[in-house]
């Protein structure tokens, strides 16, 4: 399931409609996946507020946009720019990495609420396999 | 046992009222063909499903993608239930259409994400979680006879 030519086309051509609001998206994504799937907070016990609205959710939210932002830009090296938070994920964080399909799925969710009409079926798929190897990439390192 | 919520069972039902399940049923089906395409091997009689705007024009997809709200609709009408409604539905998937059960969440995620992209801001972050717990559910009712 790598990205095509096409993927690629259509994963940049959306990020670039939405970007200007990347940090609402990442907000949001997080602040969603840490209520729809509680089991997620285990990562965060060093937050004092978990709320949607709280300072360290939005921030960690506006640090993921900033990473897809960057991937998008890099993409056709994903395994190369995320080399640094995989490691970062692998050896000190240690996220189980069933939880970027969580974060992923968020993403899409969001996406969906906020651009209903761009969000078709392709590049709903696009989006899907581009998150997927964002996930891929920052697994690389864990063993 | 499951155990409801008062915030879950009105939003439950709440969307169910909303939505047009024909129009929904279309969408979440023909997208999980779209963007999960392997999904397709359980559909070989509906005709074509070579590309999107195959899909998204099918008859047969749209036919069924009612069919599925209106089963989801007896588990919105007996939430306390949702195992024995589906038991029968269940053992069909099982013996008789022999569909890999994590499937079952691939069409759960796109029916998410069509419901999101009719409420809006309103498909706030409890009201997701409410119906994700409500597809888990489902999702668990449906593996229950497989073995």
């Amino acid at each position: 399931m790598s990205l095509s030519a096409k993927d690629k086309e259509i994963v940049k051509a959306f990020w670039a409609k939405v970007s200007g609001r990347a940090d609402n998206i990442g907000g949001d994504a997080v602040a969603r996946m840490l209520t729809v799937y509680p089991q997620t907070k285990t990562y965060f016990s060093h937050w004092k507020d978990l709320s949607p609205s709280s300072a360290p959710v939005r921030k960690h939210g506006g640090m993921v946009a900033a990473t897809i932002t960057d991937a998008v830009n890099k993409i056709d090296d994903l395994a190369g720019s995320l080399l640094t938070l995989s490691e970062l994920h692998a050896f000190t964080l240690r996220v189980d990495p069933a939880n970027f399909k969580i974060l992923a799925q968020n993403i899409l969710v969001v996406l969906a609420t906020m651009f209903p009409v761009d969000f078709t079926p392709e590049v709903h798929m696009a989006l899907d396999k581009f998150l997927a190897a964002l996930a891929r990439a920052l697994s690389v390192k864990y063993r | 046992m499951v155990v409801w919520t008062d915030f879950e069972r009105t939003t439950i039902q709440d969307i169910f009222s909303k939505i047009n399940y024909a129009v929904v049923g279309q969408a979440a089906f023909s997208r999980c063909l779209i963007v999960y395409p392997w999904t397709q091997r359980y559909f070989g009689q509906f005709g074509n499903l070579y590309n999107a705007a195959a899909i998204a024009s099918n008859p047969k997809v749209a036919a069924h993608g009612k069919v599925i709200m209106e089963a989801l609709e007896k588990a919105v009408k007996d939430m306390d239930n949702i195992k024995a409604t589906y038991a029968e539905l269940s053992a069909l998937h099982s013996e008789k259409l022999q569909v890999d059960p994590d499937n079952f969440m691939l069409l759960g995620d796109c029916l998410t994400i069509v419901v999101a992209s009719q409420l809006g801001k309103n498909f706030t972050a409890e009201v997701h979680a409410a119906f994700q717990k409500f597809l888990a559910v489902v999702v668990s009712s449906l593996r229950r006879q497989y073995y």
